[in-house]
C-alpha cells in the first residue's frame, strides 16, 4: 500500500527537510517500519521499546487518530493520509 | 464551655528563621503585623510570592542526607504557572515605554501558559488580547485563554511552536500599528522579571543557603533571570538549565535548543550545566509526585524535578531550588495520561527502586 505520510519539524532531519514522504505498508506499523528503512532513527522516535506508539506522539490515519482505531496495527489503504504529529506544542 | 480570655497561640518558632547565609538577619514580623493572605488591589497583585515546599517524601532514600530539594510551587500564582511573572513585567515595561497603550492590542505567540497570563492580565489591565498558538495544544488552554476574553489564531500544529511564532511575525507585518508584541523569546523583561522577584524570594526562602538552581528552559527566562539574581548574591551558586532529550518530545513547554529557534533572552554561557531529560521519565516523574507529595504537577515540573534529583545524587551536600512551573490540572485532557491506568501502585515501587539501582 503506497501512502504519504506527514512529518512534523522535530522528525524532518530525519528526512533532509521534506515534510511529506512516500511509504509503503499495509498497517501502521509496516509504514513505521518501511519509514525507518527509508530514513533511519525515525522507528525510536515514534515507538517505544516494547514497540508501542510513545505517549507523547499522535499519528493521525485519513484524519482520525490511530489510537481510537486499532493503534500500532490499524490497517492502511492505497493512497491513504498518515501524518505524524507530536502531542505538545514546545515554547510555553 | 466557660470562656477565658486567651491570647492568641503563639506561632512555633521557625527553627530556620532569623540568620540568613550573607550575614544579614531577616525580620519576622509579629503575629499582630501578619495580614490575612487574599487581599489585594487587582490581579497584578497576586503574582508572585508563590511557596517553596521541600520535597521529601519522593526523595527519601533516594539522595544524600547532607541534600535538600526545594520546589517553587508557581502554580499558586493567579493565572495559575510562572509565566504570570514575565507577562506582568512585559506590560509594565510596555505601559512604561508607552509602547502598550490604549487602542492597542496585545499579541503573542504561546503554547499555554504566557496566553493564559497575558488573557488575564490583558483583561484586568482593559486591554484586547490575542494569541497565536499551536492548533494541538490541550483543550484546557483554549477554553481558559477563551473564557478570559482572548481571540486565538491557530498555527499548523505539524510547525510546533515555531510555527507561532512565524504566523505572529506576519500577523505583526501585516498591521504593525495595530500590535503590542511583548515578545516573550526576546524580551529582557522576561528575564527582569525573575532578577527582580523569583530570584529574590528563593534567596530568601532558602535563607540564603540555595546551592543549585536547577529549572527547565521554554524561553530561558527563568533559569536566566533567577540565576543572575542568585549569582549576583553568592557566585558559587551553580545554575542548571533542563531541556528535552531529543526535538522529538513529549515535554509542552520545554525547548530543544539545539533543534528551535533560539530565544534572543536565552545565553547558554551563563549556565553551569544543562541536564537533558526523556518524556516518558518526566511523566513517570508527574505520576509519583502526585503518590508520594501529594501534588498533581505538569510535564515540564516531572522533568525539573528530574534533573534535581540527578543534581542531587552528584553531590554529598547543597540546597537544590527547583522551579514547577504549573500545576497539572491543565493537562488531564492530554497525552501526559496516556497508558496511565496500567501505573499503579507497583509501577511507582518500580520507578523509586530504579532510581535506588541507578
Amino acid at each position: 500500500m503506497a501512502v504519504r505520510v506527514r512529518v512534523p519539524t522535530p522528525l524532518r532531519r530525519f528526512t533532509a527537510g521534506v515534510d511529506e514522504v512516500p511509504a509503503d505498508g499495509a498497517s501502521i506499523k509496516a509504514v513505521i517500519e518501511d519509514l525507518e528503512r527509508r530514513h533511519p532513527g525515525m522507528r525510536e522516535r515514534l515507538l517505544d521499546e516494547k514497540g508501542d506508539i510513545r505517549r507523547f506522539v499522535n499519528i493521525y490515519l485519513n484524519g482520525d487518530d490511530v489510537r481510537f482505531l486499532d493503534a500500532i496495527n490499524s490497517k492502511v489503504k492505497d493512497g491513504d493520509d498518515i501524518s505524524i504529529v507530536p502531542a505538545i506544542a514546545g515554547g510555553r | 464551655m466557660a470562656t477565658t480570655s486567651q491570647s492568641f497561640p503563639r506561632l512555633p518558632a521557625d527553627a530556620d528563621a532569623g540568620a540568613l547565609a550573607d550575614g544579614t538577619s531577616e525580620r519576622v514580623a509579629p503575629l499582630s503585623e501578619i495580614v490575612p493572605v487574599g487581599r489585594a488591589q487587582g490581579v497584578l497583585d497576586l503574582v508572585g510570592n508563590t511557596p517553596l515546599l521541600e520535597i521529601t517524601r519522593l526523595t527519601a532514600g533516594l539522595i544524600p542526607a547532607g541534600v535538600r530539594i526545594f520546589a517553587k510551587l508557581e502554580g499558586f500564582n493567579p493565572g495559575g504557572s510562572v509565566k504570570d511573572r514575565p507577562a506582568k513585567k512585559m506590560l509594565e515595561v510596555g505601559i512604561a515605554e508607552g509602547k502598550l497603550k490604549p487602542g492597542k492590542v496585545i499579541l503573542d505567540s504561546t503554547s499555554g501558559n504566557t496566553g493564559i497570563a497575558l488573557a488575564m492580565l490583558g483583561a484586568t489591565l482593559g486591554y484586547p488580547v490575542e494569541l497565536v498558538m499551536p492548533s494541538n495544544v490541550s483543550r484546557e488552554r483554549k477554553k481558559i485563554v477563551e473564557a478570559y476574553g482572548a481571540k486565538i489564531h491557530f498555527s499548523d500544529p505539524m510547525e510546533g511552536s515555531d510555527g507561532a511564532i512565524v504566523m505572529c511575525r506576519k500577523l505583526i507585518e501585516d498591521h504593525p500599528a495595530r500590535y503590542f508584541k511583548p515578545d516573550q523569546y526576546n524580551n529582557e523583561a522576561n528575564a527582569l522579571a525573575h532578577f527582580e522577584t523569583t530570584g529574590p524570594e528563593i534567596w530568601l526562602q532558602s535563607r540564603g543557603n540555595v546551592t543549585h538552581f536547577v529549572a527547565a528552559i521554554g524561553t530561558g527566562g527563568t533559569v536566566m533571570g533567577t540565576g543572575r539574581f542568585l549569582k549576583s548574591k553568592n557566585s558559587a551558586i551553580k545554575v542548571i538549565a533542563v531541556e528535552p532529550d531529543d526535538a522529538m518530545h513529549g515535554l509542552e513547554g520545554l525547548k530543544h535548543m539545539a533543534s528551535s529557534i533560539v530565544p534572543g533572552i536565552y545565553h547558554e554561557k551563563e549556565l553551569d550545566d544543562k541536564i537533558q531529560v526523556g518524556t516518558e521519565e518526566a511523566y513517570e516523574m508527574v505520576y509519583a509526585l502526585g503518590q508520594t507529595e501529594g501534588i498533581l504537577v505538569g510535564q515540564s515540573s516531572g522533568a525539573a524535578m528530574i534533573a534535581a534529583l540527578k543534581v542531587a545524587r552528584s553531590i554529598r551536600e547543597g540546597t537544590i531550588v527547583t522551579v514547577f512551573a504549573d500545576f497539572g490540572d491543565k493537562y488531564l485532557s492530554t497525552n501526559l495520561w496516556i497508558g496511565w491506568q496500567e501505573w499503579r501502585r507497583e509501577r511507582l515501587q518500580q520507578v523509586i527502586a530504579k532510581w535506588k539501582n541507578k
